[in-house]
Order: C-alpha cells, then sequence, then structure tokens
C-alpha cells in the first residue's frame, strides 16, 4: 500500500491541481469547512426559534430539522442536483450543488446543537438578564449565545467530523474529492483495489480520529471548568 | 414542471419502488440485528481484562467511528474480494454479493457505534450501585441483570436509536456499489424515464415516514421509561 | 403624602389547575420594608415574581409607583429595569467581570455611557463591600460575595424598590450575615424592599410590615413585635413555633 500512496499521493491529496481544480483530501475539507460555515448563521437562527416562545417560527424550525435529519443526504443531492439549475437558470458546478447540500442538511445538525447549548444553560441566567431589562435580543446576544456556544465547542468539533465523513458520498455527481481521487486510481490500477480503498480509508481515519481527540480534550477542560464553577 | 400522480403508477415506477423498498427494508433490519449481535460480542470481549483483545476492540470501534460509511463498503466490496481465496471469490461472483457486502459493511460500522452507547450506559451507573447489590447478596451476574443493566437500558437507548436512524439513511449509500435499494431505484427511474420530480417526492415522502416513526418511537421511549425512574 | 410603591389588588394565579395565589391584596409603602414569609409551596417566592412579570397572572393587578405593570403598551424592559430583583441563586452572569455584570444593564439598557457605567458600578461595589473585587470573575467569589455583587447590579439602575426571593437560602451559614447586613444598610438608607426570606431574626430587627402566606393566600398581616410575640392565625402560630425552635430529638 506504501509504494501506492507513493506514487498517487499528490492524487489523494489535492487531486489533479494545478493541472485542473483542487480535489483530492484538500477539496474534502473545504466542502466541509465551507458547509460548517455557511451553515452557522442557519443553524443559530434555528436554534433560537426552537427555543423561542413564538409559535410559528418555531414550528417552521421544527419541520426544518425533522425534515433534513429524516432523510438520506444522498437524496438531498439528488435534490439540489434537480433543483438548482432550474432555481438559477445556470448549469450549477457540481461542487457549489454538493456545498448547497451539505449546509441544508448540517444547519438541521447544527441547529439541534444550538437548541442544546442554549437550553442548557440555568434558566436564571435568562432571568437574571430580563430582570435588569436587557430585551429578548439583548437577553440572547450579550448573555446567552456567548455561554451556550462556549459550550457547545466539543459538539461543533465533533459534528466536523461527521461532516467531512459526509462528504465523501458527493462524488456520485462529480465533485472531485478524495473518494474520486479513490476511484479514478482505482480504475487505473488493477488488482490493487484493496490498497487504493484502504489508502482511502487511512486518509479519512488520520484527519477524523486526530480532530476526534482535540474534541475530546476540549470536553475534558469544558468539564472540568464546569465543575470549578458548581 | 408539472406534478403527475398517474404516472407513478405506470409500469416502469410504481414496481420498481417497491422493490426499492423493499430492499432497503431488508438491508435496514439485517445491518440492525447484524449490528447489535456483533455490539453485545465488542462489549462481552472489553469485559475481559486481557489488554491485547481490549487494543483490538478499540481500534475496531474507531476504525468504524472515522471512516466514512460509504468508504467501509467500497472496502468491502471492492476490497476484501481481492483478498478472499479463488474458491470464496467464484461464490461470491455467482450470488447476490452486493446485497452481503452492503449488509456486512453496515453491520460492523454500526455495532461499533452500538457497543460505545451500551458501553456509556453501563458506565453511567455508579459502583455504588454495584455494591449495594453485592451487599445484599446477590452474585455478580444477578446484580447485573436486576441492578445494572435495567438502570443502564433507560439511558443507552436514545443514542441507540439515534444511531438506528442513522442507520436506515445509510442504507442509500449501498447504491454506489449498485444494491438495488430506494434510492438506487430513484436514480434508475429517472435515467429511465427523465421525469425526476415524482420519483424524488415519493422516495422522500418514504424516507421521511420510516425516519419519523423511529424518532417518534425515540420520543416514545424517553417519556414512558425516563431514566430518572420518577412514575 | 406617603405614597404606595407596590399595590396588589386581587391578584389570582394559576399553574394549570392549581391555584398558586389566591385573591391577594396589599401594598408596600415608599421606604418601607416588607417581609413575606410561610412554610415551602405558601406562593410566596411565585407572588414576588409576579410584581416583575417573571410570571404572569390571570387575574387582578398590579401597580408600581401608582402605574399598572400590565398596562397596554408598556415597556416591560424599562418596568424590570427600575425594578431591582435580586435571585436565591444569585445568577450572576459568569462570563463577565463583576464590573460588566453590573454595567451592563445601565450601558445597554439605560444609554449610559461605558465611563460612567464603571464609575457607578465601583461605587455600588464600595457600598457593599467588594470595590477590591471589581474585575474579579464571579467562580472566584465566594457565595455570599455574588449575592452582595447581585445587589449591587440590582441597585445599578437606581430602582426605587428592590425584591429580594430568598436571598439567603443558598448560602452557608457564615456568609448569610454579610448579606443580611447589606440589606439592612439600603433599609436604612430608605429603599423600599419586599423580602421573602426563613431569615426571621431579619424580619424582627428590620421590617416594617410581615407578610404570612399560606396556601396561596396572605392569612396574617401585623407589625414585628406582634407577629413574634402573639401572632393569631393558627398556622403563623405553627410556623413560628417550628422555626424559632428547633427540632429536638429526644434520648432516652
Amino acid at each position: 500500500m506504501l509504494e501506492l500512496i507513493q506514487q498517487y499521493g499528490v492524487l489523494f491529496l489535492v487531486g489533479s491541481w494545478p493541472n485542473g481544480p483542487l480535489g483530492g483530501f484538500a477539496a474534502t475539507l473545504i466542502l466541509a469547512f465551507l458547509g460548517m460555515l455557511l451553515s452557522f448563521p442557519i443553524a443559530i437562527v434555528i436554534g433560537i426559534a426552537r427555543t423561542g416562545g413564538l409559535r410559528a417560527p418555531r414550528l417552521l424550525a421544527t419541520i426544518w430539522v425533522y425534515a433534513f435529519r429524516g432523510i438520506p443526504l444522498v437524496m438531498i443531492i439528488f435534490w439540489a442536483y434537480f433543483v438548482l439549475p432550474r432555481l438559477t437558470g445556470i448549469a450549477v458546478p457540481a461542487f457549489v450543488t454538493a456545498l448547497c447540500a451539505i449546509v441544508v442538511y448540517e444547519s438541521a445538525f447544527l441547529g439541534e446543537i444550538v437548541r442544546a447549548g442554549l437550553q442548557g444553560l440555568p434558566a436564571g441566567q435568562a432571568e437574571a438578564a430580563r430582570s435588569v431589562g436587557l430585551s429578548y435580543g439583548q437577553t440572547m446576544w450579550h448573555v446567552m449565545l456567548p455561554q451556550a456556544l462556549a459550550n457547545m465547542v466539543p459538539s461543533i468539533v465533533n459534528q466536523f467530523v461527521s461532516t467531512i465523513k459526509a462528504t465523501s458520498i458527493v462524488y456520485i455527481i462529480g465533485v472531485q474529492e478524495v473518494t474520486f481521487a479513490a476511484q479514478q486510481v482505482n480504475s487505473m490500477e488493477v488488482g490493487k483495489a484493496f490498497q487504493t480503498f484502504m489508502a482511502l480509508a487511512c486518509f479519512y481515519f488520520t484527519v477524523c480520529y486526530l480532530i476526534s481527540l482535540i474534541a475530546q480534550y476540549l470536553e475534558r477542560r469544558m468539564h472540568r471548568r464546569q465543575m470549578g464553577i458548581a | 414542471m408539472n406534478f403527475d400522480w398517474s404516472f407513478l403508477a405506470s409500469q416502469s415506477v410504481a414496481p420498481r419502488l417497491l422493490s426499492g423498498l423493499a430492499t432497503t427494508l431488508e438491508l435496514f433490519v439485517a445491518s440492525w440485528i447484524g449490528g447489535l449481535l456483533v455490539a453485545f460480542v465488542v462489549v462481552g470481549l472489553r469485559a475481559i481484562p486481557f489488554p491485547p483483545l481490549g487494543w483490538i476492540m478499540r481500534i475496531f470501534v474507531e476504525y468504524h467511528r472515522n471512516v466514512p460509511t460509504v468508504v467501509q463498503i467500497m472496502v468491502w466490496y471492492f476490497g476484501v474480494p481481492e483478498v478472499l481465496p479463488d474458491p470464496i471469490r467464484q461464490w461470491i461472483n455467482q450470488n447476490q454479493s452486493e446485497f452481503i457486502f452492503a449488509a456486512i459493511a453496515l453491520s460492523l460500522n454500526v455495532s461499533a457505534y452500538f457497543s460505545e452507547d451500551v458501553r456509556s450506559g453501563l458506565r453511567a451507573i455508579p459502583k455504588t450501585q454495584l455494591e449495594a447489590a453485592r451487599a445484599i447478596g446477590l452474585s455478580a451476574f444477578s446484580a447485573m441483570r436486576y441492578v445494572t443493566v435495567p438502570q443502564a437500558v433507560r439511558i443507552a437507548v436514545p443514542p441507540l436509536l439515534n444511531r438506528t436512524l442513522i442507520l436506515f439513511k445509510d442504507t442509500s449509500l449501498a447504491m454506489v456499489i449498485g444494491v438495488a435499494e430506494m434510492t438506487y431505484q430513484v436514480k434508475a427511474i429517472e435515467n429511465l424515464t427523465f421525469r425526476s420530480l415524482e420519483v424524488f417526492a415519493t422516495a422522500t415522502i418514504a424516507y421521511l415516514a420510516l425516519s419519523l416513526t423511529i424518532m417518534g418511537l425515540g420520543a416514545w421511549f424517553g417519556k414512558r421509561f425516563p431514566p430518572t425512574f420518577k412514575a | 403624602m406617603r405614597t404606595n410603591m407596590i399595590e396588589l389588588d386581587g391578584v389570582n394565579k394559576w399553574y394549570g389547575n392549581y391555584h398558586a395565589l389566591s385573591d391577594v391584596t396589599g401594598s408596600v409603602t415608599n421606604g418601607e420594608v416588607l417581609v413575606v414569609c410561610g412554610p415551602s409551596g405558601s406562593g410566596k417566592s411565585t407572588l414576588i415574581r409576579t410584581i416583575n412579570r417573571l410570571e404572569p397572572i390571570q387575574r387582578g393587578t398590579i401597580r408600581i409607583g401608582g402605574e399598572d405593570i400590565y398596562k397596554q403598551g408598556k415597556d416591560i424592559n424599562a418596568l424590570r429595569a427600575g425594578i431591582g430583583f435580586v435571585f436565591q441563586q444569585f445568577n450572576l452572569f459568569p462570563h463577565l467581570s463583576v464590573r460588566q455584570n453590573i454595567t451592563l444593564s445601565p450601558v445597554k439598557v439605560g444609554g449610559m455611557s461605558r465611563a460612567q457605567a464603571d464609575e457607578l458600578a465601583d461605587s455600588l461595589l464600595a457600598k457593599v463591600g467588594l470595590a477590591h473585587k471589581a474585575d474579579a470573575m464571579p467562580a472566584n467569589l465566594s457565595g455570599g460575595q455574588q449575592q452582595r455583587v447581585a445587589i449591587a447590579r440590582a441597585l445599578a439602575q437606581r430602582p426605587p424598590v428592590i425584591l429580594f426571593d430568598e436571598p439567603t437560602s443558598a448560602l452557608d451559614p457564615e456568609m448569610v450575615g454579610e448579606v443580611l447586613s447589606v440589606m439592612k444598610q439600603l433599609a436604612q438608607d430608605g429603599m423600599t424592599m419586599m423580602v421573602v426570606t426563613h431569615e426571621m431574626g431579619f424580619a424582627r430587627d428590620v421590617a416594617d410590615w410581615i407578610w404570612f402566606m399560606d396556601e396561596g393566600k396572605i392569612v396574617e398581616r401585623a407589625r414585628p413585635d406582634q407577629f413574634f410575640t402573639s401572632p393569631e392565625h393558627p398556622r403563623a402560630q405553627k410556623f413560628l413555633s417550628d422555626v424559632l425552635r428547633p427540632h429536638s430529638v429526644s434520648s432516652h
């Protein structure tokens, strides 16, 4: 397997760049990172709506979350592939299609993380903020969200690992990330399928395992800090 | 873009979708049962105080949690036959190997998560419970059975149900190796008829209906069997 | 003319079918200290939380400084900024420093400049004896210190009235005194206060009136000397005998 990685390492890591678009694992990470970044504002809106007092936003946010948590990502990607060109009237590149699907998918999961973060705060915090006269918006912005976001960091890091793994399916619409690279290698080399896909697994494993270790460290640190306060 | 329900009833569509749904359910149930069985084996093996065994189990779990599910399916379907001896390989080529490999991959994948959920459920029960059980004369096994496990189950079931939901959605990944489950059929119908909307919508509704059922089951269980044992 | 700072008229509250507050009527005059006491579940905490609208009421009126707090178009945030509220669990904002806890409302709601607010915070901290802790984080303070900061926070918008919901119940016994003495000083400075508490010593020394509540109703209203020497209502008599004479376990 090592000679395979030596030979095709660059393809796995960056795709056909610089002779083509940036691909391979670099594309995987960019897709995952952008997906989470862009879905974050939506997730905050959803999380706030789900914990808020107004019924209409709460209902809409709940429907959004249940819908996108109940459908496989593959179906969402197919929908994006079908809907986006008709919506925009142009031929949407595969990367953008995949990105939109991932943003929508992630917003549901991140939205739940935000909701859990907000609901995990002691009720007294919101009460104290309202008691000194802060409005709902001011309470959310100055008191609730800062504390909730600090508590959510380990969950967000874990979700990032999930997102990286989720990007592995987008090759089916032609996005040139690392799984696509592995398929390319597999079609070029005969009889080395096991090595090829094991190498692919190793790429994912290394990065995801390391990031999940970071998440565990952050969780322990947060736990220690909370115990100190309690 | 008009919506034509009657299209769904036509010959090339309805049977295909139904067969896809059936395959999805078969794959889901097979992988769920397989995953649960392997999970209990893993939990049991990890309880044995033999460090190398613990290490192997740890690697098993971490591999399946950090490698994407679709890649695991690919390793099994494309990679494993290569390293198997010839007679087995021939048998595989003659039988429905796609389904079998997908089921194996999904079972092992979900078992890693299931085993961790069960273990954290057990870990959540304080040692003092076990001590109290032994102090009134229960054997180690009885203590497990009557004291630890009933409490641990209530804690473990919500994450187990959550992972079950994810397993259900992951059956759609088997389409990449040609398993004719529902998403595969959706794509096949689209390629045949070039009419996507009705088929997408139906498959989406089918997935949602089953997912919501699983989520509803989780909610019911959480209410009916709360971990705090309040009446 | 002495005005009524707080007026309650026929206040009723239900939690579902549970009648938590039943026809509560009474008033607190400007500059007075009212202590509300009673067994747990009597509704005293619920009552005080309805006054700054933390809990809604279903019937009756509540007036602060003559104004109905449920009047149409009432700015609820301005209302709350004008009432000080001290919680049993202090509820300081852990991610902000002591000074920031105090200045948050004057700056964001009161429109004060940061410099003015900081000055105000420092003077209030001096008043409660914690001037040296202005930059500390709440997590580094003892319970008694946190509660005193909470009192300073409640004073930051210069409210004419402060409500205390069991301010010392969550404190270790040796810290109760420091909080009570701050409250006593506030009373002596003429603040209108409504205090829900079990601290009968404080009630006897500082209160102008005592309301004894039971099952959502005020069953006895009295001046402290009368309440402690000859309570009229049988429930009040039982409550006082339980509270003032700790249970002894007889030894044979």
